[in-house]
């Protein structure tokens, strides 16, 4: 099936077949690897892009369903080689360590501060809950969206 | 790498395509939301349907939330996220805050539909104990028209409801009663998972006495996701910690949990028991 899935701005034609997964082909067919694959069972989260601005997990939504959608990957997260603030974040509060949940992690942060700029920790918990970070850094990308939401605060 | 088999893919554009194109493919084809539950079943083999048919362009027509005729009116698309940030849904019942709230995940939630979770029929689903408790009605559509089930009697067994498979579950209708209060209640292992059990409640009182009482109950073997004899209980008594104590034992006793992973049948005995104690207080609070 010829489907046209525009990511980070740009639109990608390509004939797939039904069952192939978004993650897939984020993954392989385009070769954006920013996407990571883990559980594949809709629990860890580290799959998570936007769909239509939406973040969703894409081992569990097929790429014949975002034909004729945007999709918004952690590659699309910079802005005319400026890093978002919510990378920032991650770089300076070491919410990092081995960067395996950050893209997802990234990605349900920006969407988090773009519906609630000031968020508490019990909401910013509850906002990346279902993405799971396996060296269990919580406190630190706690405390990476935190950094983000201040300092936007203040710009 | 999880990967479903073969199957024909089909986007319908309107309720009446969707149910043509159900007859086109018949029995072996399956309507796709949000797809959180079939996907996984399919990349696991365990549903391996012929056809999908997508269905998520049509929130115009399924995917509203209003209050109509005294009753609330979900549509089946309504994603779980909608209904958790809907205040004229979860103002007049706040069992769907509580509910929503610990339904899987945020991420789950923005993509996992109502009407999904109502058809997939897991017995461990939390929506149908919350609609049984709700005494709502699912409104389903074939190509004869629509028809109406009493959500008690939507679930025929695990996985198995009463929609025909050229047919659509396009809308679930609540009634709205003055003097009801709601609450739902869950014990699960960690953020996101099934419920070890849960309980909801609606209680509507009227003269200081409860004059009408919901109970809904998942993951515990119950018939038809609620628990008619315990309701029976409450009816015609004040709204009190004694009575409500006596429904969540009467409730137990109906139920019929399995020991799994999650834990031990008397466990979860205890626990129905428990939750509904809970569900009720915190129901007749909020009236």
């Amino acid at each position: 099936m010829r489907i046209t899935v525009t990511v980070n701005g740009q639109p990608h034609t390509r004939d797939v077949e039904p069952r192939l997964l978004l993650v897939h082909f984020l993954r392989d067919e385009l070769d954006l690897t920013g996407t990571h694959w883990g559980c594949d069972t809709s629990n860890c989260g580290v799959c998570t892009v936007r769909l239509d601005g939406v973040p969703v997990k894409s081992c569990t939504v097929l790429a014949v369903m975002a034909d004729g959608h945007e999709v918004t990957t952690v590659e699309g997260l910079e802005r005319d080689g400026e890093l978002d603030a919510v990378q920032k974040g991650f770089v300076e509060c070491h919410g990092l360590q081995c960067g395996f949940c950050t893209p997802g992690m990234l990605l349900t942060a920006r969407w988090l501060l773009d519906r609630d700029p000031d968020p508490d920790e019990g909401r910013i918990r509850e906002a990346i809950s279902g993405q799971l970070c396996r060296c269990t850094g919580y406190e630190n990308i706690v405390r990476s969206i935190r950094w983000a939401a201040e300092q936007e605060a203040r710009s | 790498m999880q990967v479903p088999a073969t199957f024909e893919y089909e986007r319908a554009d309107s309720v009446p395509h969707a149910i043509a194109l159900l007859e086109r493919y018949g029995p072996e084809a399956r309507i796709v939301a949000g797809g959180h539950s079939l996907i996984p079943m399919m990349k696991l083999r365990l549903a391996q349907p012929e056809a999908l048919i997508d269905i998520n362009g049509l929130a115009g027509e399924l995917g509203r939330i209003a209050v109509e005729g005294g009753e609330l009116a979900v549509g089946a698309l309504v994603r779980h996220a909608e209904l958790l940030e809907s205040e004229t849904a979860t103002d007049l019942f706040p069992i769907f805050r509580d509910a929503e709230r610990v339904i899987a995940d945020p991420i789950v939630r923005n993509r996992g539909t109502v009407g999904g979770s109502l058809c997939q029929g897991d017995p461990s689903e939390d929506l149908p104990a919350v609609f049984a408790a709700l005494r709502a009605t699912a409104v389903i559509q074939g190509p004869g028209g629509l028809r109406a089930v009493p959500v008690r009697e939507f679930h025929r067994g695990p996985y198995e409801t009463a929609v025909e498979p050229n047919e659509l579950l396009v809308q679930l209708r609540v009634p709205v009663t003055p003097g009801t209060g709601s609450a739902y209640e869950k014990v699960e292992r960690r953020a996101g998972d099934w419920p070890v059990a849960a309980a909801g409640a609606v209680l509507t009182v009227a003269d200081g006495v409860i004059t009408q009482a919901g109970i809904g109950l998942t993951a515990v073997g119950a018939e038809n996701f609620c628990a008619p004899e315990a309701e029976r209980h409450l009816i015609g008594r004040p709204p009190a910690a004694e009575a409500f104590a006596e429904a969540g034992r009467i409730a137990a006793g109906h139920c019929e949990p399995h020991a799994d992973q999650r834990g031990p049948a008397d466990y979860k005995r205890h626990l129905a028991a428990e939750l509904t104690r809970r569900a009720l207080t915190r129901a007749a609070g909020r009236i």
